[in-house]
């Protein structure tokens, strides 16, 4: 057990301080950030999906007046390590997938490097390319880790013989399509150098820390020449999680213009092929149970994709190790190495996808037993975490799922395809939710005392509009016993003490923890009366004594009501109730927005989102906001949220457990078991497009 | 090409050479420093851009600076009257009408823009009768912003804000 807080701020329901800056348009994003007499850089991208360019026509870019530089393999500076192969760009003449950087044109204005970049001409000696996942691909190999460092596989061996003598079986397949994160300000970034060699970098990022740390080797440049500033980010969603390829590129073109600023912001086109996905996946899932839908077996099996230019394993599976009790279970991840875009972390990776498929099938369990949904999930409740055997830290799904059935009134709810409103069928649907509590160690903070009751707190952390600039004062607030007025927070550069990533629901957690190890030490060093000037820096401990011994995970209920036109197949989701047991929260506002923030991306991921691969080219053809759709204002009903607000106390010493990912996990199944509730029709596949509703 | 133009933006007459192919959003961010309307996705699908174009809600990046040429611009800094925010805005700030705050300037313009739009009797694809007088309900008000994406969802809280303005 950790040392709790005192909540004072902590539960305040405080305006966001940055709220005023933001409606006038006044917090400055990366690209915003005033620099003198900026260049602009433009990428040249690959054509095709696989090959080599055997030669570059630059005499017509280079021409233009306006144009400082053009930039290609043959005059790149060499990057010191090519180890990163998403991040390794202009150093040889190879195309890896469609779309990837293989030049830039930097100019006085943004017009003439577009112009420009355009009259570039390359020719290639295009390869045979492959971009389609499909489970039955002979060339599916197992990952050695999936994200983030998690078991490939887990497997007691006896699934097969239970399934065969379970006395209710449900098998069957669930796919999820590539989905882009489309955070609303495109990845850009302004970069620096000057001789030393030095380099600043205004990044959108959610870890300025990590940007630094991952690029600098990668420059070979001391991290201490690196500085990465990084106040405000227009979302991110994972996708700003770590630096991708137009960094490295922005900064190449830089070294080449030492002393002028590079300005560079990707397009949204630009966006889908290189700023992270995430990636499509096939999931088979099979459970066994008896009669009263208590499950004896539980088997979860994807299959996903990855860029064969560098690896990544979503882990998709993962949720069926911490949900329901079963006595035999199997869990089992494969890629498939394509020439594609490099997939990414995309809210709530793994657990998202991965939920629709295991809630889906759950659906399917109560509906093959003729149990209520609701009491099926109840029924398989796991007094330990069944993997581990770990105690639970805390676990109160069964009062998420109570608390809003009772709420949502899910005693109205009728058999599928019987309950008929003029033209649209009306059905309810309810999903479990969870997400690991990850409290990640490695952060810094310093507390300064400034005289007058003021302290200044420092780390590295970032706002990529959780509410990090608001929320972690009112903890540092309570961490010095000062008023929250009293605490003058910095965050958002690598200037300030080391901070890890806004990544895994983590930030706050491990952000709080090392402000409240700070101010601990702080007081131990100087106590209540210190003098102007006095200042410490401390991390959080390592790791909490628990967190080896216990599973800390939140958990959570989505209830969906969806209406689906008989005749054109529309649906709509009216109202939505998404009830939440993850430990303290710490700003009952900005949770609340992150919460209706992740259930949308959820009743999203289940009606809208897609990204359509032409396989024939290797290239995304839904490429921008109208093709690839993220919900609008009329796209979503009534939300509401409940918590169940009790400190984890073995989490951290706030209490608390993240839930910027928790509200898409599970929510998409929420909404796809509603659609089933009204219409009898069981969509295997999202999107649920109306095509697969009228017949 | 280059034009010299001038542009009264946010009260203050501004002149400035563009290239003919500058869009007024460009010429706002990139000559002019004005970096209040943001740029989403460059195509008029996202609304980040949204500014009020002679009184009217605009997506700036449509629309080339050389054809503004003696145009008044507001954008959501010009809304605010030095410190005191713009009712619309003041309420986005009560009820958390935003997280990362990108789409949040072109939001906020766009529903300056919409409820006059509304005053005025103009309808929307979801008004009933054509020719009564607008009433904002929660359809009218949703379809109406729909224009402004915001990936962070504040969706319902942009609904209450505006909502609290509208006088309902």
């Amino acid at each position: 057990m950790s040392d709790l807080l005192t909540p004072r701020e902590i539960g305040e329901d405080r305006v966001r301080v940055d709220a005023a800056a933001k409606v006038r348009g006044a917090a400055t994003y990366a690209f915003e950030q005033p620099v003198d007499d900026p260049a602009y850089l433009y990428p040249v991208r690959a054509t095709v999906a696989r090959g080599r360019v055997t030669g570059f026509d630059t005499a017509a870019a280079e021409a233009l007046d306006g144009v400082l530089l053009v930039l290609t393999h043959l005059n790149a500076p060499r990057l010191a390590s090519t180890d990163d192969g998403e991040l390794t760009i202009l150093q040889s003449n190879g195309v890896a997938f469609r779309g990837q950087l293989i030049g830039g044109v930097v100019a006085e204005t943004s017009e003439i490097a577009r112009h420009a970049a355009e009259l570039v001409r390359v020719e290639y000696d295009e390869h045979e390319h492959d971009t389609e996942l499909r489970a039955d691909r002979d060339d599916l190999y197992q990952p050695g880790t999936v994200n983030p460092d998690q078991d490939t596989t887990t497997d007691d061996g006896g699934v097969d013989r239970a399934l065969a003598t379970a006395a209710v079986t449900v098998d069957h397949t669930y796919s999820t399509p590539m989905e882009h994160n489309n955070p609303m300000e495109p990845h850009a970034c302004v970069a620096i150098w000057e001789d030393g060699p030095r380099l600043t970098l205004y990044d959108s990022t959610q870890g300025a820390h990590g940007v630094r740390t991952t690029l600098a080797p990668i420059l070979g440049l001391d991290p201490e020449h690196v500085r990465v500033i990084s106040p405000y980010v227009g979302g991110g969603f994972g996708s700003k999680g770590m630096p991708h390829a137009h960094n490295v590129l922005a900064v190449l073109a830089a070294q080449l213009v030492p002393g002028r600023p590079v300005k560079m912001a990707l397009t949204r086109q630009q966006m889908f092929e290189l700023a992270g996905y995430r990636t499509p996946t096939i999931q088979r899932v099979r459970l066994g149970a008896d009669r009263d839908g208590r499950l004896l077996a539980l088997s979860h099996e994807a299959a996903e994709q990855t860029a064969r230019v560098k690896e990544f394993a979503e882990q998709t599976t993962v949720v069926s190790r911490v949900m329901y009790a079963a006595e035999h279970r199997r869990t089992t991840h494969r890629l498939a190495a394509l020439d594609v875009p490099v997939p990414s972390w995309m809210r709530a990776p793994g657990e998202a996808p991965g939920m629709y498929g295991l809630e889906s099938a759950m659906d399917e369990l109560a509906d093959a037993c003729g149990i209520d949904p609701v009491e099926l999930r109840v029924r398989n409740e796991p007094e330990k975490d069944p993997e581990t055997g770990r105690p639970w830290s805390s676990r109160r799904l069964v009062e998420c799922l109570r608390r809003g059935a009772e709420r949502f009134g899910w005693d109205d709810r009728r058999p599928p395809g019987s309950r008929r409103e003029g033209d649209w069928l009306v059905g309810m649907g309810v999903a479990s939710a969870t997400y690991p509590g990850f409290t990640m160690p490695g952060s810094v903070a310093s507390v300064t005392y400034r005289g007058e009751g003021r302290y200044d707190v420092r780390i590295g952390a970032a706002d990529i509009g959780t509410g990090t600039w608001t929320t972690l004062a009112q903890i540092a607030a309570d961490a010095l016993g000062c008023p929250f007025e009293c605490v003058h927070l910095e965050i958002g550069d690598t200037a300030l003490p080391m901070a890890t990533v806004e990544g895994g629901s983590s930030g706050m957690s491990s952000w709080g923890s090392t402000v409240v190890a700070a101010a601990r030490t702080f007081r131990d060093k100087f106590g209540e009366d210190p003098g102007v000037g006095d200042s410490v820096s401390d991390s959080a401990p390592q790791k909490l004594p628990d967190a080896k011994k216990l599973a800390v995970h939140s958990f959570g209920a989505h209830f969906v009501e969806a209406r689906v036109n008989v005749d054109t197949g529309e649906v709509r989701v009216p109202r939505m109730l998404g009830v939440f047991s993850c430990g303290r929260i710490v700003n009952p506002r900005t949770a609340r927005s992150q919460f209706i923030g992740g259930m949308t991306f959820g009743i999203s991921m289940a009606l809208h989102e897609a990204s359509v691969m032409d396989h024939r080219l290797g290239h995304i053809a839904t490429r921008d906001l109208v093709d690839y759709h993220v919900p609008v204002n009329a796209d979503v009903g009534d939300l509401e949220v409940l918590w169940l607000d009790e400190p984890d106390e073995h989490a951290n010493p706030m209490g608390t457990k993240g839930i910027g990912e928790i509200g898409i996990v599970g929510s998409a199944a929420a909404v796809a078991n509603a659609v089933h509730n009204a219409t009898g029709i069981r969509v295997r596949d999202l999107p649920i497009t109306p095509d697969k509703l009228v017949h | 090409m280059d034009a010299l133009i001038t542009l009264q933006v946010d009260g203050r007459e501004r002149t400035v050479t563009v290239d003919t192919r500058t869009s007024l959003l460009d010429a706002l961010r990139e000559r002019l420093e004005v970096t209040s309307p943001k740029k989403g996705c460059d195509h008029g699908q996202c609304g980040a851009c949204t500014v009020l174009l002679d009184g009217r809600r605009t997506l700036s990046c449509l629309s080339l600076a050389v054809a503004q040429d003696g145009s008044e611009v507001v954008t959501a800094a010009g809304l605010a009257d030095g410190d005191a925010l713009h009712p619309v805005q003041q309420s986005f700030v009560d009820h958390d009408g935003l997280q990362c705050g990108y789409c949040t300037p072109g939001q906020v313009c766009s529903a300056v823009g919409m409820l006059q739009e509304a005053a005025d009797g103009y309808p929307s694809h979801v008004t009933e009768d054509l020719n009564a007088e607008v009433v904002l309900t929660d359809d009218e008000i949703r379809e109406r912003m729909s224009g402004n994406l915001c990936r962070c969802a504040a969706y319902p809280n942009i609904l209450a804000a505006i909502r609290e303005v509208a006088g309902r």
